[in-house]
């Protein structure tokens, strides 16, 4: 039994965790990906970079391939072809889900997904152990440190008052902080984001810009959004996706007098209309 | 001496150990101390049917450990209960030694009857008390491990899991009914005479093997309400709730599923070994598939993810079973059904989750 439970000793995992080479500046890179969903192509040879530190938007019409594009660089979705770099030196098409996350990954879903009967300092308690072996899961108690970690962490998302309520109780803005609290106790280099602002009042949209920028910097950070009015206010690089390919890339001003996106918006309009 | 934070906030799990330990006390007592004639002797039959009733608390907390915090809706762990069951009974089976009906020193009755002249591998070692208590729980857990290993991995859940234990459980029960199997075929395993040189008749030994499966349920529920208040607990309810999360988050899912489904399994497993002594007897119906369905229904009547609920339940549905299978043996199972609809329709938490709901709102 106790060789099993060495063998299982991981809820971890074995593979060591190399420090990340974004010596080039480049954190992440995807190169000629592409997926195909029953011969639907979602993804058509898609090429991107993200830079270390960098703030990145990411728009496009329903169905352009953006959440599709998240889950092949959390190893959600294996592309057909491609190539998908985490630095230098981690190929992310070779590790699964937890072992992307454990190696500096966060994800934040479309929808907001924090686990709702517990509370909001049991969730990021989870969020918190995600990187640990079995049997430091075997406790019942919080140390000095992970405390003081836990209280930053509140403090920066801004649910300090919080803390004791369940996740299920609190209002649908401040579960998305919750969700991006969750990651960030991870201390992610990479931080991907999808749609973070459906659904939020204006005074939210606000204050989760400010959040996202102030993370810019000491992580990458990745926003897919919807929300134009949002999207200037965080990001000075965007890029378009549409039908799984880059259209374009530029500052929002730029993107937004380019034909080609006009028209590929003004075409989702009409089909939506 | 103090209790540990999460014993001390678990009230109802307090109460539960409390009702244990005058019971270890109060039963044995009644039994043997009381004059058979006094209306308050508890007879030996009562207190196996008691001891019984303790043996299925437990199956039903190893149930809730899964499906009530985990999310897996497991229906086939009589399968668990009956393979401890059957290693317990092969020890009490090679305890008769040439006391059988046919005689034979060297085999048990049934072989010889199959006319087979010596014990097959897979019977060796269960003459030692050690060895067969050891498989009690290296059976249904390594059973545990490998099934799930395989289906957590390919990431089978919901109905199609369910479904898939309910045909490990009746598989079981199949290969079980044939003789060629070595475990007795249909008739399993029977006659039992006594354990560790202890008559197993005896008053004497019913209350011991009564207070044994009080003080297993109290281990059980202790080991499980134990791990649920741990971090890894936390774990277990994110992956209930939203699976992708924990796998985002970094867990292992898979092998944490396998590793609980396992000590679920492995508590399933004593449940039977208990219960094999106490009842004399252990066939290959226990793993019929609706033996799985009822504990699954206990724990939904008794409140699911509360761990007390699963005893409660099991204790209350088994001692309606009882008192309705003697006045009206036909109408137990349209009572079952109709009961567990009932519960789902006005106590979709079950008893304890009604309980706590009224007390939230007094
Ligand atoms: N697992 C899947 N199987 C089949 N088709 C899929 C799958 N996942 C995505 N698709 C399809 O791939 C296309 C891209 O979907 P994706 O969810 O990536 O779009 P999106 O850009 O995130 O859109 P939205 O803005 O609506 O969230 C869609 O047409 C979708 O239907
Ligand atoms: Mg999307």
């Amino acid at each position: 039994m106790s060789e099993l439970i060495s063998e299982l000793d991981a809820a971890g995992m074995h593979t060591p965790v190399e420090p990340v080479d974004a010596s080039h500046g480049i954190l992440l890179y995807l190169e000629e990906v592409s997926v195909t969903f029953d011969g639907f192509k979602a993804i058509d040879k898609l090429s991107l970079y993200i830079g270390d530190g960098e703030l990145r938007c990411i728009i496009g019409p329903n169905g352009a391939g953006k959440t599709t594009m998240m889950d092949i660089i959390t190893g959600k979705t294996k592309p057909d072809a491609g190539r998908v770099f985490f630095g230098q030196t981690v190929d992310l098409l070779k590790l699964d889900e937890p072992a992307i996350a454990r190696i500096g990954i966060g994800r934040k879903f479309q929808k907001p997904t924090v686990i709702e009967p517990l509370t909001v300092l049991e969730n990021l308690e989870l969020a918190m152990s995600g990187a640990k072996r079995l049997r430091g899961l075997m406790t019942t108690r919080l140390t000095g440190a992970e405390h003081d970690r836990i209280a930053a962490v509140l403090e920066q998302v801004g649910l300090l008052e919080q803390a004791r309520r369940r996740a299920g109780v609190l209002a649908h803005g401040q579960k998305q902080w919750l969700e991006i609290g969750m990651l960030l106790i991870q201390e992610p280099r990479l931080l991907l984001v999808d749609e973070p602002v459906a659904g939020m009042t204006p005074a939210e949209m606000e204050r989760t810009a400010e959040l996202l920028r102030s993370l810019a910097g000491a992580h990458s950070v990745v926003v897919v959004e919807h929300d134009m009015g949002f999207v200037r206010s965080i990001a000075d690089w965007v890029t378009v996706l549409h039908q799984g390919r880059v259209l374009a890339e530029g500052a929002l001003e730029d993107l937004q007098a380019d034909p080609r996106v006009i028209e590929v918006y003004l075409g989702d309009d009409h089909a939506a209309g | 001496m103090r209790l540990p934070a999460w014993l001390l906030s678990d009230r109802a799990g307090l109460a539960l150990l409390a009702v244990l330990v005058v019971l270890v006390l109060v039963v044995p007592a009644l039994n043997l101390l009381v004059p058979s004639d006094h209306p308050l002797h508890l007879s030996a039959y009562t207190v196996t049917l008691l001891g019984k009733y303790l043996c299925y608390a437990l199956l039903a907390i190893s149930v809730d450990l899964v499906w009530g915090y985990m999310g897996i809706l497991s229906l086939g762990h009589a399968a668990f209960f009956a393979l401890g069951g059957y290693c317990f009974g092969m020890y009490l089976m090679r305890q008769i030694g040439a006391r059988g009906v046919y005689g034979n020193p060297d085999l048990p009755d049934f072989m010889v009857f199959l006319n087979w002249h010596e014990l097959p591998w897979y019977w060796q070692g269960f003459d030692q008390f050690w060895f067969a208590a050891l498989m009690v729980l290296a059976v249904p857990g390594l059973l545990a491990f490998v099934f799930g290993w395989f289906a957590f991995r390919s990431r089978v859940s919901g109905v199609y899991l369910s479904i898939i234990t309910q045909a490990l459980t009746y598989a079981l029960m199949l290969a079980f009914f044939r003789n060629e199997m070595g475990f007795g075929g249909n008739n399993g395993l029977t006659d039992f005479k006594e354990a560790l040189g202890v008559p197993l008749h005896a008053d004497g030994t019913r209350t011991v093997l009564f207070g044994l499966s009080a003080l297993a349920l109290a281990g059980g529920y202790l080991a499980c309400r134990w791990l649920v208040s741990t971090r890894l607990g936390r774990v277990l309810v994110a992956i209930r709730d939203c699976e992708p999360r924990a796998r985002f988050l970094g867990y292992r899912v898979e092998r944490i599923k396998a590793l609980v489904f396992t000590f679920s399994a492995m508590l399933a497993g004593v449940a039977g070994a208990l219960y094999v002594p106490q009842v004399g007897i252990i066939n290959p119906g226990e793993f019929a598939p609706l033996n799985s369905i009822e504990a699954v229904i206990w724990v939904a009547i008794g409140g699911r993810g509360t761990l007390v609920g699963a005893v409660v339940g099991a204790v209350l549905v088994n001692y309606a079973k009882t008192w309705l299978t003697g006045a009206l043996p036909e109408a137990w199972l349209f009572a079952l059904g109709g009961l567990f609809v009932a519960v789902t329709l006005l106590l979709p938490q079950g008893l304890i989750g009604w309980l706590r709901r009224r007390e939230a709102a007094a």
